[in-house]
């Protein structure tokens, strides 16, 4: 998640406080992603570094903290942010995708039940966020945009873990096809090699 | 809450050409009053037969299915049919709605079927209809209406009068996403306000999500379950 753009997105109607940014990307997002003052501070800094923000020159406010808006340099750099898509590839790496990896490839391990696992605790995330789908029926547009990205992200999960059992059950019954049709042939070699 | 739908080590073996299929085996699954139950699993998995075992429709080979206290193997077809059309409700993929009668009259079905007279039973059709939002469709004929209105005349028909199980084989199946969210969210509320024991057989897991509980069958077997399990007092009323 990026945090400096979340940053730079807000102050682009108008310049603000800290503590108001912070408030105010929590609110967007309904918590979802708390940031701590200090990370808002830290964030505040290197953008300023980087000229994407400036201290206001409507000056400090009575409690003598900094009012920061946002420059031109600031406002390119949103617009490619909106404008870019963000790939796959630029996220974490995928530990699921690799622990089923590692599940088939290191034997003992019941692939079937890791993936049963999984099914279940992803479900029941996927169960509370449609709960706090239908609270927020009414609520902050924002918010449900937000949940239904998780939503779907854990139903996409789902299909595939779907897909994943179909694929193993298609491939365990075909080994065991192909294992059967071997020894079929071969006891029929050794009957013709009886019968010579 | 209590029980109302409670099923005791199902077991289903169908028998084709001397080959004997296990459809169910041992299968335990109590729903409470107020309750929506899930039940996913890949085709073949036993689901839709777990839904005709609960409402009455298919017999079990071996354990119980008690509907409000009741062995439906305890009970004569007869019998078996009342508690169907009193008791229990049944909302299909494609609706299964008759096209010659309007969206009233296919909801007043099971009550006349079941005695009551024409004048009350439109007024519970209408009550009905109102539920699920749709009273101005009354006297409409099924084809002039779209699919999620459809859906919603069917779940009219399955809630008519004094029912207190809802069965929903993929209700949202033929219907795009949006309406399928609406229709969830109506089997939802009847739930949660009318303290129906829902029970949703469907693929879909974003479906599946609005249940309190989400089963999942194997070849006949419960192999897991996400969410709260049922409350201790539940397991202890009716056992």
């Amino acid at each position: 998640m990026s945090i400096k753009h979340g940053l730079l997105a807000l102050l682009r109607p108008e310049p603000k406080y800290g503590y108001q940014l912070r408030g105010e990307f929590e609110t967007a997002t309904n918590s979802t992603w708390p940031l701590n003052i200090g990370q808002v501070y830290t964030t505040l800094t290197r953008l300023e570094r980087d000229g994407l923000v400036q201290a206001s020159q409507a000056g400090k406010g009575d409690d003598g903290r900094a009012l920061y808006e946002i420059t031109e340099a600031g406002r390119a750099e949103l617009a490619k942010w909106f404008d870019t898509p963000v790939t796959r590839e630029s996220r974490p790496r995928d530990e699921l995708a690799i622990k089923l990896a590692l599940a088939l490839a290191v034997p003992g391990i019941d692939v079937s039940a890791v993936l049963q696992r999984q099914r279940t605790s992803t479900m029941e995330s996927m169960q509370e966020l449609t709960r706090l789908k239908r609270l927020g029926r009414d609520g902050e547009i924002s918010w449900l945009l937000v949940l239904e990205s998780m939503i779907f992200s854990a139903e996409a999960e789902i299909r595939w873990l779907d897909h994943c059992e179909a694929m193993l059950s298609r491939h365990r019954r075909s080994a065991r096809t192909s294992a059967a049709t071997k020894d079929q042939i071969q006891s029929e070699d050794h009957k013709a090699g009886a019968s010579q | 809450m209590s029980t109302i739908l409670d099923i005791r080590n199902l077991s289903r073996v169908h028998a084709t050409s001397g080959q004997k299929v296990h459809a169910l085996r041992g299968v335990d699954l109590a729903v409470a009053s107020g309750e929506l139950v899930a039940v996913m699993g890949p085709s073949g998995s036993g689901k839709s037969t777990l839904l005709t075992c609960a409402g009455g429709l298919d017999r079990p080979t071996s354990g119980e299915v008690l509907v409000d206290g009741n062995d439906l193997a305890t009970l004569n077809t007869k019998a078996v049919a009342a508690l169907r059309r009193r008791r229990i409700g049944y909302v299909f993929q494609d609706f299964n709605l008759i096209p010659a009668l309007t969206a009233a009259e296919n909801v007043m079905l099971p009550l006349e079927l079941d005695g009551t007279r024409a004048r009350t039973a439109r007024k519970y059709a209408e009550a009905a209809l109102t539920e699920v939002a749709i009273p101005e469709l009354a006297d409409r004929f099924p084809d002039h209406m779209s699919g999620g209105q459809r859906q919603r005349v069917a779940i009219a028909r399955a809630i008519v009068g004094e029912r207190r199980i809802l069965l929903a084989d993929e209700p949202t199946g033929a219907l795009d996403s949006d309406t399928g969210e609406a229709v969830l969210q109506l089997l939802r509320d009847r739930c949660d306000q009318h303290g129906i024991a829902g029970v949703l057989v469907t693929h879909d897991a974003r479906h599946a999500a609005w249940a309190d509980r989400v089963v999942y069958l194997r070849d006949g077997v419960l192999v897991g379950q996400s969410g709260p399990l049922p409350e201790a007092d539940i397991l202890l009323e009716t056992r």
